[in-house]
């Protein structure tokens, strides 16, 4: 019955249950999550995270959660916190204060006729419209069989004097039908059954409203809306933070943190892309306009104000920095070496002669900058410059099959928060870590860096990554730089999720839920620009760059 | 288009930022300033954040840095009350935020080594035998 799951989720110390009693309930009621069907994983670190920003409580059940279910029952102080919540959350469709529950319709309606006077008097005034929903998860249902239920409710108990409203009534009371997890054959009847009164939805439309094709300045590897945002949130970004982003790029993280009513900047090696001279990355775009900018990008959605810098520099040279906690929050997407090189200005063995006149516009070399050290670098930066509870959020490239926990870098100047996988397909996938600052960063001491209980980034693992994204690995280069070429079009790599990051179809229709690159008729594009001509990698890394924008089989 | 290029850089950065990544520079702070386009260009007033910004910063390079792009009403020192002191923090804001440079360069004070700053944004990336 509705109070046995309740006593389940909020320990509440044992009174004699008196009518005081029921009117404290009221004030922490129990609230249905249905959650989007995507980016599992991460659904409870933003949740948690989101419940810190808040200043609120949450309980659930953690022994029976069922990350594949996305239905979830928490306690939440109130309906004001649950509201709060919901204007963060990416990753929850709906919530809904919790009436009634049954593994079967007879069961529902037996428990909907148990619901407390109390709690439905005040819903039950004529001055208040209302409407019934009939929501099923993993089965359509006919309009017949919705109606039917609607007229099978216990209208003795749900009995509403005010108007039916079908477009914004005041109240919306929600029959939800669970019939199992998505991508499995429905079962025959609904195995769970909810009740319970709308009170809010997620943040979804803020993904349309940033989707990467409207935005203005973007390349390669911009990140995602949804991943964005819910990187924002994991990383407690609110009004009025410092956040900053040492691998800016086109600054998608830089937006989601400045939604999110902070202050931000970035840095970031290549020179060309922040002065909005790299190679477009959109299909039919020749060059980019004189206006492409972070600035830009943040300007065309009212953040201009929130702006603070952007500045061309290299994330290995941490010095730059006047060494004191700076930064509240630092969220960042370091270059993989899949789409961009992963590279950082440094030596190579015979040093180039600049002449004086060329001094002001050189761009130094840059060097391969293993995975293994930008972790590495990137921990010992934030232990140096957030301040103390300040989060740092990054992703991990991994390969599924060789990964384990042990893999994430350490740093004894932090904790880790969570650690979300998002999978790319069978065997790679990366993930996205978490970690706060929980004490002082110490200068002198040489125990305070960062290390890995085991380096998953060993020499090779850029050669087992493209071996696991299941593609041939001698591609000549006359090949690569056919876009044209058949064999390109219609990629023979299987790759049944999305590819990681950034993709803008040209076709409206076509956008891929999960980001990835450029494309048109299945088209994949060549990324040239400064990195790979000053790079020794050039050649393997246009393969890569080429191969990194295919196109997802959706 | 409604997009105008505004991207500059600020007193706020200069503050934070030192030539220490250039071998042989010890301290590398605060960077000299040489302008060849100041603007000052208005923005939202935070007192919020300014507030929260103004214990992270080393007040006497921005009265230096200030200096160096010819402002006047340099406040000498962060007042005790400088969370409620409305005065100072609309002039901090001001400083920090408001007066920025397009066109110029940030200088090293101990090697003279310049950076450039082109299109508001600063280059502070060394050549392979400076680092």
């Amino acid at each position: 019955m509705f109070n046995n799951i309740y006593m389940k989720i909020i320990e509440r110390p044992k009174v004699k249950v008196t009518s005081k009693m029921a009117a404290s309930m009221s004030t922490c009621r129990k609230y249905l999550l249905h959650f989007v069907n995507e980016h599992i994983d991460f659904r409870l670190a933003e949740l948690k995270s989101i419940v810190k920003l808040c200043g609120t409580e949450l309980k659930y059940d953690e022994q029976s959660y069922d990350k594949k279910n996305p239905f979830l029952i928490v306690g939440l102080p109130s309906e004001s916190c649950a509201k709060k919540i919901m204007k963060r959350a990416i990753l929850i469709r709906s919530m809904y204060e919790l009436w009634a529950e049954g593994n079967n319709r007879d069961q529902l309606c037996t428990n909907i006729k148990n619901i407390p006077t109390e709690q439905l008097r005040p819903y039950l005034s004529p001055d208040l419209s209302y409407r019934f929903k009939i929501e099923t998860f993993n089965k359509t249902i006919s309009m017949e069989d919705k109606l039917q239920r609607i007229e099978n409710m216990p209208y003795d108990v749900l009995d509403f004097q005010g108007k039916v409203k079908l477009k914004n009534p005041d109240h919306s009371f929600h029959w939800i039908e669970y019939y199992g997890y998505a991508n499995a054959p429905p079962t025959p009847e609904p195995t769970k059954l909810y009740f319970g009164r709308w009170i809010a939805d997620g943040q979804r439309d803020k993904i349309r409203e940033y989707h990467l094709q409207k935005r203005h300045f973007i390349g390669n590897t911009s990140m995602d809306a949804a991943l964005s945002l819910i990187m924002a949130n994991v990383g407690l970004v609110k009004e009025n933070l410092f956040v900053f982003d040492p691998f800016v790029g086109t600054g998608s993280l830089l937006v989601a943190a400045a939604h999110n009513g902070a202050y931000v900047m970035g840095t970031d090696i290549d020179f060309q892309l922040l002065h909005a001279k790299a190679k477009p990355s959109r299909v039919k775009q020749k060059v980019r306009a004189k206006d492409e900018s972070i600035h830009a990008n943040l300007k065309q959605y009212g953040f201009g104000h929130l702006y603070l810098d952007a500045l061309v520099a290299d994330a290995s040279n941490t010095q730059l920095w006047r060494e004191q906690p700076l930064f509240d929050v630092i969220i960042t997407d370091p270059p993989y070496g899949i789409r961009e090189a992963a590279v950082k200005s440094g030596k190579k063995k015979t040093p180039n002669e600049v002449a004086e006149e060329h001094k002001e516009k050189y761009i130094p070399p840059k060097v391969q900058y293993g995975l293994s050290d930008i972790y590495k670098d990137l921990l010992n930066f934030a232990a140096k410059y957030l301040v103390l509870n300040g989060r740092l959020v990054y992703w991990l490239p991994i390969i599924r099959t060789d990964y384990s926990d042990d893999n994430v870098p350490q740093h004894p100047c932090f904790k880790l928060q969570s650690n979300c996988e998002q999978a790319m397909t069978e065997t790679i996938g990366r993930r996205l870590i978490t970690m706060e600052k929980v004490i002082d960063y110490q200068e002198q001491s040489d125990d305070f860096k960062a290390t890995y209980v085991k380096d998953h980034y060993t020499k090779s693992f850029r050669e087992r990554y493209f071996t696991n994204w299941g593609q041939p690995k001698n591609i000549e280069k006359s090949q690569t730089n056919d876009t044209t070429n058949p064999e390109h079009k219609h990629s023979e790599y299987k790759q049944p999720m999305s590819t990681d990051k950034s993709t803008i179809a040209t076709n409206n229709e076509s956008i891929a839920t999960n980001n990835a690159s450029i494309a048109k008729n299945n088209e994949p594009i060549t990324q040239s620009g400064v990195i790979h001509k000053h790079c020794d990698l050039s050649e393997p890394i246009e393969v890569e760059l080429q191969h990194g924008a295919i196109p997802e089989q959706h | 288009m409604f997009f105008t290029k505004l991207l500059k850089m600020n007193l706020f950065t200069h503050n934070m930022l030192t030539s220490n990544i250039i071998k042989g520079v010890t301290k590398g702070y605060p960077l000299g300033i040489e302008a060849t386009e100041v603007k000052t260009s208005e923005r939202e007033f935070n007192p919020d954040f300014i507030g929260r910004m103004i214990p992270r910063l080393e007040w006497p390079a921005v009265v230096e840095g200030a200096k160096m792009l010819g402002q006047d009403a340099v406040p000498e020192e962060v007042p005790s009350d400088y969370e409620t002191n409305e005065e100072f923090l609309k002039q901090a804001h001001r400083l920090l935020l408001e007066v920025t440079v397009q066109e110029g360069n940030l200088i090293c004070p101990e090697s003279g080594r310049k950076f450039p700053i082109t299109n508001g944004i600063a280059n502070m990336l060394l050549k392979e035998d400076e680092t």
